[in-house]
């Protein structure tokens, strides 16, 4: 029971933090024992999308931006399995913005594993939905004019029940939040920093690493109040780890056939079961 | 025999309800219904009408001259006065309007009398009831099964003092019933289901909407998970998820909905997932003209989609065309693991019409799924193979095996590269499909006269007025029959070149401006049409106006 898979190197460059992440994700499905063929990791594009290939496990690698829909479809279709919908942040929060806002309001059980290195990677340096304002980039010539996305902060407050952010720095931490991620019944947002050692001269391993500290073990993650602070902290402290997490019933459940039958893929298709339709027309 | 009856009002006059009662009653007569609904863009006001067709033969369309006028408003009479046969009559309230020589009743005055005025529109049924002859219980019946259970006894009443308040005009009989009354959309979402969809989601569009309501209230009693998302990119890669996963998944929009897919329809492309997708076309461009009926998305569904793979195009020519070829589509979309898009239009899936029921005996659902055992070792998603498709499992049903797609080009296992030579079988790969599209696709159908003087051609729901109007030249003693096509991607050429040799003239007839049934001909067959018919006024073709354009050419 292993995702273990060497058949391809990763593309990923020297030094990027995706191999810390991949490296966490691994031992999180198999610490949790979830087989390969029962796991599924569905992405959209660009460096962090390329997931699928570089670990053994079911993979759908769709479009930019268009990781989510596809992920909620596999849940809905089969609930027995792991789907777990990993992008970067331009992919996630940029071109993906209203699939992840819908996501939230869904809360379908997935997790969410968003690479955010706050900067655009396999386009090369442009800004990305949380690169800072005023951040050079390799398009925006005399800095970037917008503000950031507060990823946590909007997931918060568009009513996601499991809200986390991780440091690819710290594989241990990263790991433990995987595994509450996935185990979490509903869906769960995990934003993981992580340095772009090529495009983000800003945000490095050492920035991140000078920043990020754990949330105290007396940290109350019912508490929302406390979340919505904790989640607009990004200065020179950033905390990391569970910001919030509570139970909510999941949108799978809102569907009795669902909720209480075998999963929609097992369903025995017959045509004359659609024929009792017709008595209305008559 | 075929009669119409024209209603005509204002927006939230009550119309839709009183038209619905009408057909639904005029085919439990026994009679073969057609309702074709004229409505603007809009909840309240402006000028609606509704036309309600009947005969004792099947019928698929509507005539411009009509029988009986319900005006609920003067406005109607003024635009369609013209309208009204030699032996019509214009029916409205005494407060409508001060004309001449019409049947003015106090409508509204006898609804007040049964318990409400507004329930005059059933005092106008009752009147058009006894108008044509007909006995008053299978209306009573339908007012009582359809209207809610507050407002039955009122309406009853109501309509049978309409009833009493004329004597006999038409003297019409009861005949025997044994059909179901449905549209377009409907019949597409039965076919869904039929088929065994278990996956349609959407986005409210004007005219497929009712694809998706039909399919939401389905969902609970067959198991079909329905929602309304938050925009067509999300349908259809949810689809594509669905469909990855093992479920049979559609959705479906207009013209705008569909051009936001046409990202994921390209991705279906190359990951060879499954899909069916429904375009039920209005007018564009952009927001065109949103309630009303155009065939002009022919080429773009045919080139949607960046890059090149393989897809088919089935159009749909009439209500039971809708649902047996969109049962048939589902099949065709995992033979072959390709998108199969279904082209109807506004007129098609508002249009009801009184058919034979359906067989749902006669669906198949061939899922082409891979059964028994797939070689050791890492499973190939996209294994070449001779004929290009390569055997399909799902996720979590094989321990030993996972799967892979991916938008990027890939290798056997779906696994992302830009090898040169991989790209190119990769690509050949899908076109191979293609080929088997071409070797699968249905002729289109042939009626009338077998190699014709006078060949028509068109595609989809123009088939109702084309039918009627060849028929009536055919009785006139012309030579002519009309090739109808419902698969039209890839085009099929073989009845059309049979057909074309001893043609004197080729007639295309089509609701778009710019013939783009013509264009594949050309395209396809190398084969021109020598006078093109076409009508883009937003309106489709009635069969009198269809009628007189084909007099003026035919030979």
């Amino acid at each position: 029971m292993t995702c273990e898979y060497n058949l391809y190197d990763p593309s990923w460059c020297p030094g990027c933090g995706n191999y810390m992440i991949r490296k966490a994700l691994k031992q999180a499905l198999e610490e949790l024992e979830i087989p390969p063929h029962m796991a599924v990791i569905v992405t959209g594009i660009g460096q962090a999308a390329k997931m699928p290939h570089y670990i053994g496990a079911n993979g759908f690698n769709g479009l930019h931006g268009r990781a989510l829909p596809p992920a909620i479809g596999i849940k809905l279709s089969n609930k027995e399995l792991t789907v777990i919908a990993e992008s970067g942040d331009g992919d996630t929060y940029g071109e993906g913005g209203n699939h992840f806002i819908h996501t939230i309001r869904r809360n379908v059980n997935i997790a969410h594993f968003v690479h955010d290195n706050q900067i655009y990677g396999l386009t090369k340096g442009q800004g990305s939905p949380t690169t800072a304002m005023g951040q050079v980039t390799t398009l925006q010539f005399d800095g970037v004019k917008v503000e950031p996305v507060k990823p946590l902060a909007l997931s918060l407050t568009m009513g996601a029940g499991f809200v986390a952010r991780g440091f690819s720095g710290d594989i241990p931490q990263l790991v433990e939040l995987m595994k509450e991620a996935i185990q979490y019944k509903g869906y769960a947002h995990l934003d993981i920093f992580q340095p772009c050692v090529v495009w983000n001269k800003v945000n490095t391993f050492q920035w991140y690493k000078d920043r990020v500290y754990k949330l105290p073990d007396d940290y109350d993650y019912t508490d929302f109040n406390a979340a919505y602070e904790k989640s607009l902290e990004f200065g020179d402290k950033i905390p990391t780890g569970i910001l919030y997490k509570v139970e909510k019933e999941i949108y799978e459940d809102r569907f009795q056939f669902i909720k209480e039958g075998p999963p929609l893929v097992d369903a025995v298709l017959n045509p004359m079961d659609a024929e009792k339709l017709m008595k209305d027309f008559y | 025999m075929n009669y119409s009856i024209l209603i005509g009002g204002a927006a939230g006059q009550g119309m839709d309800t009183l038209a619905q009662l009408l057909t639904k009653s005029l085919k439990r007569y026994g009679y073969f219904v057609f309702k074709h609904s004229d409505y603007m863009s809009r909840v309240r006001g402006g000028h609606n009408f509704i036309q309600i067709r009947f005969s004792d033969k099947q019928v698929y369309t509507y005539e411009d001259k009509v029988d009986i006028i319900y005006a609920l408003n003067e406005e109607t009479i003024d635009l369609h006065k013209d309208r009204l046969k030699e032996e019509g009559i214009i029916l409205a309230d005494t407060a409508v309007s001060e004309y001449k020589d019409l049947l003015l009743l106090d409508l509204e005055g006898t609804a007040k009398v049964a318990g409400n005025p507004r329930a005059m529109t059933s005092v106008g049924m009752g009147v058009i009831i006894k108008l044509l002859g007909l006995e008053s219980e299978e209306a009573l019946k339908v007012i009582e099964t359809t209207l809610k259970d507050t407002i039955v006894e009122v309406n009853k009443e109501a309509f049978s003092k309409g009833y009493e308040m004329v004597q006999s005009r038409f003297n019409l009989e009861k005949l025997q019933d044994e059909r179901i009354l449905i549209d377009g959309n409907t019949s597409v979402a039965l076919g869904a289901a039929a088929a065994g969809c278990r996956y349609y989601c959407g986005y409210p569009m004007t005219p497929s909407t009712t694809v998706l309501s039909n399919m939401e209230k389905w969902s609970m009693d067959l198991g079909i998970f329905t929602e309304q998302v938050e925009d067509e990119v999300a349908a259809l890669n949810m689809a594509l998820g669905a469909s990855y996963a093992g479920v049979r998944a559609m959705t479906g929009s207009s013209g705008g909905g569909i051009a936001l897919m046409s990202e994921a329809l390209s991705l279906a492309g190359i990951i060879e997932t499954p899909v069916v997708i429904v375009n039920v076309q209005r007018p564009g461009p952009a927001t065109g003209l949103p309630t009303r009926t155009e065939q002009a998305d022919l080429r773009f569904v045919i080139h949607s989609g960046h890059g090149e793979f393989p897809k088919m195009v089935i159009s749909l020519r009439s209500v039971e065309d809708a649902f047996y070829q969109t049962a048939r589509a589902f099949n065709l979309a995992e033979k072959y693991q390709i998108p199969v898009i279904l082209l109807s239009d506004q007129y098609l899936a508002d249009g009801e019409t009184a058919v034979e029921p359906f067989d749902f005996k006669n669906i198949a659902i061939e899922r082409n799924l891979h059964e028994g055992k797939l070689p050791e070792g890492r499973y190939k998603r996209y294994l070449l193979t001779d004929n290009g498709v390569s055997p399909r499992i799902i996720p979590g049903k094989a321990e030993d095996k996972i799967i892979l797609v991916d938008s990027d080009e890939h290798d056997e296992y779906g696994n992302i590269t830009e090898s040169a030579a991989v790209r190119k079988s990769m690509v050949d790969k899908r076109n191979k499909k293609g080929e088997l599209l071409e070797v699968e696709i249905q002729e289109p159908w042939l009626i009338g006269e077998d190699k014709p003087d006078n060949l028509l051609v068109c595609w989809g729901s123009v088939y109702g007025p084309v039918k009627e109007a060849m028929e009536m030249l055919q009785e006139e003693g012309y030579s002519v029959g009309a090739l109808i096509y419902g698969d039209i991607y890839p085009f099929p050429t073989k009845l059309l070149k049979e057909n074309v040799s001893a043609a004197k003239k080729i007639i295309d007839i089509e609701n778009n401006s710019t013939a783009q049934l013509d264009g594949l001909m050309r395209e396809f067959a190398l084969i021109k049409s020598d006078v093109r018919i076409l009508k883009y006024d937003g309106r489709a073709f009635s069969v009198d106006e269809l009628y007189k354009r084909l007099k003026e050419v035919v030979e």
